[in-house]
């Protein structure tokens, strides 16, 4: 798993699971519309990754789809990494 | 009286008695909203008809008719009662969208228990505040979200029993049970407690601007204003299929996701999932919904994802749109006809009224970005906050009520300084401000007060402010709203800081987090500001509506009471 996808999944597991609710999640896990983490929630996560990554990533493009796996969160800021 | 063809007509005629007797109801008499949304039905010869078509996000799915509501939710209501449960103590119910949700509203009214519905997303701090105030008996729950239970529990001395619907045996610890509930043997016979109509029935906790949330205390009288609320307004017929996206955590999901469409005998589906435009697609096409409830928090999400989502599914099945949770802006109402090929309804109530009180009404003119007309049986105005005199057409004034409508809480728990506090000038007074105009159709406004409407959700900043000074950095907060395209408003809080934290973005992300998990992801902060220090009057009080009209570019209005501008 590359340094990025460890660093979603890390933030995913540390900030909005249980001890022991981890073992199942990976990163094709379906966390907003599978229910592990409400969209609200992600509102952190993209503070996290914009500051971690130096990026800015638009409110439009921070969307409950591309927030719902850590497959999906990587190729958002994998995107706004290269200037998309 | 086809109450879509002439709304004045059948305002003209109505009569809450009329409701009562289309449902069996004698006044004085036994009432039971469990007994209503299953048992009557049976007897009307619905036995065999699906009540909930359910599924979950991994395609996990289940049909329940409402013979299996009548005698499962027997079921659970005889193994409460064995477990020494009583009538009037309250039963929490802190789950997903799962069956067992469902099912235990239904089970815990019956045995004539008070269920009180929270949000499964509530940090520790939210859910000790509502499970202390209102001195919870017992907590219905799953193995994901007992671990917060569990750490709350020393510290909740009426909590006697916590019940895992999902867990084996042994995987629950001393003072809890596990609960399969549908491989007990169902009990045919149960005996329905004596409730009548103003025996409580449910308790739903909402925010307000100062204090912790309160409980809304509704009764079993309720049931005759959610009956044709939501037969009249939704529009609800004997072959709909139903989809309420609202979760039963908020009163919308207990109104209307359970109370008026099975007291209609209506077949509703539930999807236990997040929010994804493509699927929820999938859902109405596959489930042929014909009417769909929902809010424009995901109306707004919906928009953004765009109407080629829409075109790509067969959605004609739709009938009949509503949505409720805040105002409905018309930009949303215009789309809406455009890919649906009809509108969204807003409805416009809130916990404390316990069903739609202003509302678009089916066949009536829509226009976009109003609230619509009262229901019939409501009486409504706007009125002069000061001294409750209803103001002249066209005036912002504050949504006011007449007091006696079925559903009308009947107090906050512990707290009828609260409650009585709601009445001015023989009105209930709502907390929003609209005018009226020249059709009689209500426009909104805006708050009167601080709470902050997020996603539909109203949020108080004291609980906010109050949990944000338990961080170690923090030295003053407010909690004000900040607008925002998708959600109407979010929380935004200033902050200043105790010496020793220099202000910083990893600091803010912490502070964020930290308010997340002690409340909720709704009440979480999107941004926090850290300032020098907070606008306060001279005696000290935080005056949040200076940082609220700053947000909104509105004016600040009179700043001479200030000791620091």
């Amino acid at each position: 798993m590359d340094e990025l996808r460890k660093a979603i999944l890390d933030y995913v597991i540390h900030e909005y699971l249980e001890d022991g609710d981890a073992d199942d999640v990976t990163t094709t896990t379906q966390l907003i519309s599978g229910g592990i983490v409400d969209s609200f929630s992600m509102v952190s996560l993209k503070r996290f990754l914009e500051k971690k990554y130096q990026i800015s990533i638009p409110d439009r493009d921070a969307s409950p789809e591309a927030f719902d796996t850590v497959e999906s969160i990587a190729a958002l800021v994998e995107r706004f990494r290269k200037g998309n | 009286m086809d109450h879509r063809r002439d709304y004045d007509a059948c305002r003209q005629g109505f009569t809450w008695e009329s409701v009562e007797r289309e449902l069996g109801y004698e006044p004085g008499g036994p009432l039971n909203i469990g007994w209503h949304c299953s048992d009557r039905i049976c007897r009307l010869g619905l036995a065999a008809k699906p009540a909930l078509l359910w599924e979950d996000h991994r395609g996990e799915r289940r049909t329940y008719t409402f013979d299996d509501l009548r005698l499962l939710s027997n079921t659970l209501a005889a193994w409460l009662q064995d477990r020494g449960l009583g009538a009037g103590e309250r039963i929490c119910l802190f789950m997903d969208r799962v069956p067992e949700l469902y099912l235990g509203f239904l089970g815990v009214l019956k045995m004539g228990g008070i269920v009180q519905p929270l949000f499964s997303a509530f940090g520790e701090d939210s859910l000790w505040t509502r499970l202390d105030n209102a001195g919870t008996a017992a907590i219905i729950t799953q193995k994901k979200h007992v671990k917060k239970v569990r750490r709350l529990r020393e510290r909740l001395p009426d909590l006697r029993l916590v019940i895992v619907v999902d867990a084996a045996e042994d995987e629950v610890q001393p003072g809890e049970a596990a609960l399969a509930l549908e491989a007990l043997p169902r009990r045919e016979d149960f005996t329905v407690a004596a409730t009548t109509a103003e025996t409580p029935s449910v308790l739903h906790y909402t925010s307000g601007t100062t204090g912790q949330p309160k409980g809304a205390q509704h009764v079993h009288y309720s049931l005759i204003a959610q009956y044709i609320t939501a037969k009249w307004v939704l529009d609800l017929r004997s072959d709909d299929i139903y989809w309420c996206n609202a979760d039963p955590g908020w009163v919308t999901g207990t109104s209307y996701g359970i109370i008026g469409p099975w007291a209609n005998g209506v077949t509703q589906a539930v999807l236990d999932a997040g929010f994804n435009s493509e699927k929820w697609y999938e859902f109405i096409e596959r489930q042929r919904i014909t009417v769909w409830y929902s809010a424009p928090t995901a109306i707004r999400l919906l928009m953004r994802d765009g109407a080629d989502l829409v075109r790509a599914r067969d959605l004609s099945c739709l009938r009949h749109l509503c949505s409720v949770g805040e105002p409905l802006n018309a930009e949303a109402v215009v789309w809406s006809q455009e890919a649906f090929g009809k509108p969204f309804h807003d409805t416009y109530w809130q916990t404390e009224t316990g069903c739609m009180v202003i509302t678009n009404w089916p066949g009536m003119k829509v226009k976009p970005g109003s609230m619509g007309k009262p229901f019939p049986g409501i009486t409504a105005s706007v009125v002069d906050p000061v001294t409750g005199e209803p103001l002249p057409q066209g005036r912002v004034g504050l949504i006011a009520l007449k007091p006696g409508w079925p559903s009308q809480i009947r107090g906050y728990w512990k707290n009828p300084a609260g409650y009585a506090s709601k009445f001015v000038g023989g009105w209930y007074i709502c907390g929003d401000r609209a005018s009226i105009d020249s059709d009689g159709y209500y426009w909104f406004v805006g708050r009167d007060d601080d709470v902050i409407n997020t996603g539909g959700h109203l949020v108080g900043p004291f609980e906010i402010e109050s949990a944000l000074l338990e961080h170690a950095a923090v030295a003053e907060s407010a909690a004000v709203a900040k607008p925002d395209p998708v959600n109407m408003e979010v929380v935004k809080a200033f902050v200043t800081l105790k010496p020793g934290y220099p202000a910083s973005d990893d600091l803010e992300l912490e502070i964020m987090n930290f308010i997340r998990k002690k409340l909720s992801p709704l009440a979480m902060p999107q941004e926090i500001e850290f300032v020098a220090e907070l606008p306060k009057t001279r005696s000290g009080k935080i005056v949040r509506r200076v940082l609220r009209a700053r947000e909104f570019n509105e004016p600040v209005g009179d700043l001479s009471t200030l000791m620091n501008d």
